[in-house]
């Protein structure tokens, strides 16, 4: 099985890569670009056929290691 | 009076830490490999260094914190051991779950290196004790990871609690609250992004920081 785990600063924690990317944008004629988060991807394959399980198992990677729930949200993709 | 200073791949102020807490108090200081299991025994001072530790990899301090030493220090940190983490030392005590919140990047995405003068707000700490009347002491920052961060609820609880225990007079990095080093509730593990090991002798710029490590030695 395949997992994707996408970290990102959490809301109201300021974004400083984020904002300087979205000013970039701008100074490039983008002007309608607002809210830039960068983040990051985590990919990975993982040994389990049972879905369920493998979720409960990238869930607790996450909260021990991949991300830092005092500042970071994430999102879980298994394939 | 003996210390260890932790040695994590990638930390660069070790052995910083190591001549600055000899220097200042006579200790006796090890160094110890992130990898052992095992710390030296009775151990009155513990010093997490700055640097680099893992290449930042992930986050800043993230995977030092799981490091196999890590939960003898946690075990020491709990029986009352005094444990300093300086710069990258901070950034892992936050990720070790020994101290409150967690270092972002600085505001203006800077790489910041320079003297600090810092109001030193809970003088009574048993790593500020040694400073006496004193309000102020300057040490120098280096770091590109500084921000102090937590939700306003554990912000509030640190001031109240007076574990706020150092701020800067001109916050270089977009710290909350101008936080630039907090204790533990129960006052034995204190965090903190300037630098004491890079601050102990007048030829230095400033020996304020070997006041702390007196301090800290002084209540063992």
């Amino acid at each position: 099985m395949k997992a994707k785990v996408h970290v990102f600063l959490k809301p109201g924690v300021l974004d400083v890569q984020g904002k300087a990317v979205e000013q970039a944008l701008h100074g490039l004629g983008w002007s309608g670009v607002e809210g830039v988060r960068v983040g990051k991807t985590i990919e990975f394959d993982l040994a389990s056929a049972d879905r369920a399980a493998a979720e409960a198992e990238v869930k607790a990677m996450c909260d021990k290691l991949l991300a830092n729930t005092v500042i970071e949200s994430y999102r879980v993709e298994l394939a | 009076m003996k210390a260890a200073v932790i040695v994590f791949p990638g930390s660069n102020c070790d052995r910083d830490c190591k001549v600055a807490v000899e220097r200042s108090t006579g200790a006796q200081v090890e160094m110890v490999w992130h990898g052992d299991t095992a710390l030296p025994e009775g151990l009155d001072l513990i010093v997490l260094p700055g640097g680099f530790s893992y290449g930042d990899y992930l986050r800043c301090g993230a995977m030092a914190a799981l490091s196999p030493v890590m939960a003898e220090v946690k075990a020491a940190a709990e029986r009352g051991v005094a444990t300093v983490g300086i710069c990258n030392g901070f950034q892992v005590l936050c990720e070790a779950g020994l101290l409150p919140g967690a270092l972002l990047q600085n505001e203006r995405l800077k790489y910041v290196c320079k003297p600090v003068a810092l109001e030193i707000t809970n003088a009574q700490t048993r790593f500020t004790s040694g400073y006496g009347g004193r309000r102020e002491a300057v040490m120098t920052v280096g770091n590109g990871e500084g921000n102090y961060f937590a939700d306003e609820a554990t912000l509030d609880r640190l001031e109240g609690e007076g574990q706020v225990v150092f701020r800067y007079r001109d916050n270089p990095n977009g710290s909350a609250r101008d936080i630039a080093g907090i204790v533990n509730a129960r006052g034995n593990v204190l965090g903190m992004m300037p630098h004491p090991d890079r601050a102990f002798e007048p030829e230095l710029g400033s020996a304020d920081g070997a006041i702390l490590f007196q301090s800290a030695l002084a209540s063992a």
